[in-house]
């Protein structure tokens, strides 16, 4: 057994307590990860000489944040630790990876994918002006350099990553312009029982709402972001609240989210089977509760296998080292499985009832005007996608994701359709009259992110 | 329910879909079935190059007559599915590759084919980016590249105005000649013809095989990149003596380049690319043109195609079954083939007789090079 090779890609909270009990079993596993350290997105870490307190970074999470990080800085040394690389490319029992200017290939007898999740976008008119940045990047400048996107701020979206970032915005120093949160306050306060299984982070919920209108920020919850506009950078945004008033706002950033996706291409590769998550309108790869795949060999956990959370992805990074240590027949600690497996199993029902209370706002997105620009990479608008799907009574028209990407180029650019699959997915669905499920992914292809060309092929 | 036609078209690549286009045209009635959706193999994926340059003398009648369709595809598709006439290159990299180039001329000459030979001081000038391996080129200025995606549905769409019946999504299962007609059912349907295309692309080995005449065909896979978009500068599509590598840039500045092979299983079918030939492929793709070096890939992905040993198509009629006409196989080098297929199907059909020579392309030339 302790010949045995297990790749953990992925150093966030899932990657790192995976790490840590294949550690404790006494194996030494292969850690990929391609930021420059641990802590994955939520902990993400500031860069070397920062001397913020965590409490000060992470607010409520610091010492979460703090255990993670020194977990990973005792690990390191414990594993065969490969920071700044992308594992770009799976295939059976090899990571195809990409490190320092080389290509180098890694071998496993197991894997757990712990790759995490990223932001789901809505292309509002003016999205792509300068001066426009998704929610997470608007919280990284401030976690990681410690600057503010912009001087007068417009947080715009749903999820509890809104309201955190607009928080952490607020406490930085900066004027917040405004909070729209496309769900309205009644379907929050509908999942508000459910929420209630987890007391303390439905609490902490209350505490930054609060925090926001104690501050005097003006909040619009169940409105309609109409536009973005301005001429070389955003200016203000046209907004409707939830009597159909309209309100041009005035600020010189944007902050835009809409809930997470799995980042899921390497699972893809790797020939795990997806199913449509109805309630987190996402599609998600197959695995157990324990995080094992269909796939012999392949394990995944944390956000990368179903959107679940920080705390969440602790427990199943942990659960799904403890299953791959019990396929190879390795000696277990059953009480601390257990555990772990009660643990989980709370987990869904908080999840479902977050997700109703910030649901997607799918209506939106498949209402993107005919101009609107939904795929950046290669500038396809929403009216050439619904053109291509409107061809589809005839043959050769775009049915499918794929069939509108092969005709409109939609999802064929740097980003792969990571950025606009779920708007593009969502308009294709609404012109064909069809549910959203019933118009596909698109196919995932290596390198799961853009790669150098060499002059040197990989030894 | 039962529907008599004239011609049953077995595949809805860019051979059938243009063998509907052109007997519908003629006003022959026919029915074609595709497993998938039509252009979704090795006809929507490839790597786009329409060229002549360099093909098999046997094939060089078939790439004229295709080149004159691929002229007037606006006028019979209603598009020119991208097609752009910028040239093909083929380099040679060293003094064995030169030689090999200069003696094609004579083939060039023969077949009409517009081709330049120019040596390595001329060729920088005329593309200063091009690396220092580089010795020769046979420029072939009639040639290009086009959008794969969008020729074969133009095509079936074109068929279909003309009154073609285009199923997708209808693979054929189940077939039988019945002495008189080949009888095609699925899903409670039946449709009944005197003949049948074979354009089952490298699954037409198992139609040939059905009928009695089964031939060594492969699976092959040619393994494909895209970069990110950067300024637009190389303008001829580009090749070399041997093949391991050629290269392409779109007017949007995204650079297409492939050379090795990829996996597939073209039982499921499924075809992924390989990391290995990815890299290959980066490293002689940077000796052609230097400049490349450090751009980034953003996809790779491959196809399926048939490959036949000696390289070349089956294309001709069954030596086992009257009615019967093959068209598959093309062995990685089909697409910039399949308008002019269809024509000369077309006229084998209706006309029992084509001009272009077939004899290369026999269905039983494998038999006869074993027994021989
Ligand atoms: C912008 C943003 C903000 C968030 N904020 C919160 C929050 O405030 N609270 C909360 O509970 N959740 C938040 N989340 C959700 C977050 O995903 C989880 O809480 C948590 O980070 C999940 O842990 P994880 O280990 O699954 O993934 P992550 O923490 O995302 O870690 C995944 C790691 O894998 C690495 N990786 C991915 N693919 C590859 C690859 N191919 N090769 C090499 N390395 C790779 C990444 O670089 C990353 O470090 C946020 C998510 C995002 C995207
Ligand atoms: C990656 C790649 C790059 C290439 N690059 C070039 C290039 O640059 N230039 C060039 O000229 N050629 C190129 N080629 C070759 C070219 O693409 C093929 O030769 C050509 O497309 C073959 O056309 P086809 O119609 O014979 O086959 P296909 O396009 O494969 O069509 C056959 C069709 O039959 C269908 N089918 C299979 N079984 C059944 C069934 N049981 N019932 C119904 N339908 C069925 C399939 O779904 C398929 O759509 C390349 C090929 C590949 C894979």
């Amino acid at each position: 057994m302790t010949a045995m090779t297990v790749a953990v890609v992925g150093a966030g909270p899932s990657g790192t307590r995976a790490v840590e009990v294949l550690v404790r079993a006494g194996l030494r596993p292969v850690w990929v990860e391609e930021a420059p350290a641990t802590g994955g997105r939520i902990y993400q870490r500031p860069p070397a000489g920062t001397t913020r307190s965590p409490r000060d970074l992470y607010g409520t999470e610091g010492a979460k944040a703090e255990a993670i990080h020194a977990a990973g800085d005792r690990l390191r040394a414990a594993s065969d630790w490969r920071p700044g690389t992308l594992a770009w490319n799976i295939r059976p029992g090899v990571l195809d990876t990409f490190r320092a200017g080389r290509h180098e290939t890694v071998a496993f007898d197991r894997a757990i994918l712990c790759t995490g999740a990223m932001e789901r976008i809505v292309p509002v008119p003016g999205w792509t002006l300068p001066g426009v940045f998704t929610l997470g990047a608007a919280q990284i400048a401030l976690k990681a350099q410690g600057v503010a996107i912009g001087s007068r701020v417009a947080f715009i979206g749903t999820g509890p990553l809104l309201w955190l970032t607009a928080t952490q915005y607020l406490k930085a120093g900066a004027a917040v312009a405004l909070v729209l949160d496309t769900t309205p306050l009644r379907t929050k306060a509908r999942a508000a029982a459910g929420l209630l299984a987890d007391p303390a982070t439905f609490a902490k919920g209350l505490a930054l709402v609060a925090r926001l209108h104690l501050a005097g920020v003006r909040v619009i919850e169940g409105g309609t972001p109409v536009a973005l506009e301005g001429t070389d950078a955003v200016e203000a945004v046209r907004v409707r609240d939830r009597r159909g008033r309209e309100h041009r706002i005035a600020c010189d950033a944007v902050g835009l989210g809409f809930g997470l996706k799995p980042e899921s291409q390497l699972a893809d590769l790797a020939g795990v089977p997806f199913r449509f998550e109805a309630i987190e309108r996402n599609w998600v790869p197959e695995r157990d509760r324990a995080g094992r795949t269909p796939v012999a060999g392949l394990y995944l956990a944390g956000d990368g296998a179903g959107i679940a959370g920080a705390d969440a992805a602790e427990l199943a990074g942990a659960r799904a080292a403890w299953a791959v240590l019990e396929d190879a027949g390795a000696a277990l600690d059953a009480a601390e499985i257990a555990r772990l497996d009660r643990a989980l199993a709370r987990l869904p029902r908080v999840r479902a009832a977050l997700e109703r209370a910030f649901p997607y706002p799918s209506a939106l997105a498949a209402r993107t005007p005919d101009a609107t620009i939904v795929c950046r990479c290669e500038a396809i608008t929403a009216g050439e996608l619904r053109a291509a799907a409107r061809a589809s009574h005839v043959t050769g028209g775009a049915a499918e994701v794929n069939r509108a990407k092969a005709f409109t180029r939609v999802g064929m650019g740097r980003c792969q359709g990571r950025v606009c699959g779920p708007p593009a997915a969502e308009i294709l669905a609404d012109a064909l009259g069809c549910d959203v499920a019933a118009v596909g992914r698109l196919r995932g292809q290596p390198p799961v992110k853009p790669i150098p060309i060499l002059a040197e092929a990989a030894e | 329910m039962s529907t008599a036609h004239d011609v049953l078209i077995l595949g809805g690549g860019g051979a059938g879909c243009s063998a509907a286009l052109h007997l519908a045209r003629r006003g022959a009635r026919v029915v074609l079935f595709e497993r998938g959706l039509v252009g979704s193999q090795a006809s929507g994926v490839n790597y786009g190059g329409v060229r002549q340059n360099g093909r098999h003398p046997a094939e060089l009648p078939i790439a004229r007559r295709a080149r004159e369709i691929w002229a007037r595809l606006p006028e019979l598709i209603g598009t020119d599915a991208e097609f752009e006439v910028t040239g093909h290159l083929k380099l040679a990299r060293s003094a064995e590759e030169e030689a090999e180039l200069a003696g094609y001329m004579e083939v060039a000459r023969a077949h009409d084919l517009p081709l330049e030979l120019i040596g390595s001081n001329r060729l920088r000038e005329r593309w200063p980016w091009l690396g220092p391996r580089v010795v020769a080129g046979a420029f072939a200025p009639e040639d290009g590249a086009a959008n794969p995606r969008l020729l074969a549905p133009a095509l079936a769409r074109a068929a279909r105005a003309k009154g073609a019946e285009i199923n997708e999504r209808t693979p054929v299962e189940q077939i039988a000649h019945d002495g008189a007609d080949f009888v095609v059912t699925h899903g409670g349907r039946t449709w009944r013809a005197p003949v049948a295309l074979n354009c089952m692309g490298y699954w037409g080995g198992t139609i040939a095989a059905r009928f009695g005449e089964a031939v060594p065909v492969a699976p092959l896979a040619p393994n494909m990149l895209v970069s990110e978009p950067i300024p637009y500068f190389i303008e001829p599509n580009m090749g070399v003596v041997g093949g391991d590598v050629y290269l392409r840039q779109i007017r949007r500045g995204n650079v297409i380049f492939g050379g090795g092979r990829g996996a597939s299983d073209p039982a499921v079918p499924w075809a992924r690319p390989l990391p290995e030939s990815t890299l290959a492929a980066m490293a002689r793709a940077v000796e052609l043109v230097p400049r490349l070096a450090g751009i980034h890939v953003i996809r790779s992905w491959t196809g399926i195609d048939g490959e036949m040993p000696d390289g070349l198509p089956v294309i001709g009629p069954s030596r086992t079954t009257p009615g019967l006409i093959h068209a598959f196989g093309f062995s990685g080098h089909g697409f910039m083939l399949g308008p002019g297929i269809g024509a000369i199907l077309a006229e084998l059909v209706l006309d029992g007789r084509t001009d272009v020579p077939l004899e290369p392309f026999r269905i039983d030339r494998f038999a006869l090079g074993s027994a021989t």
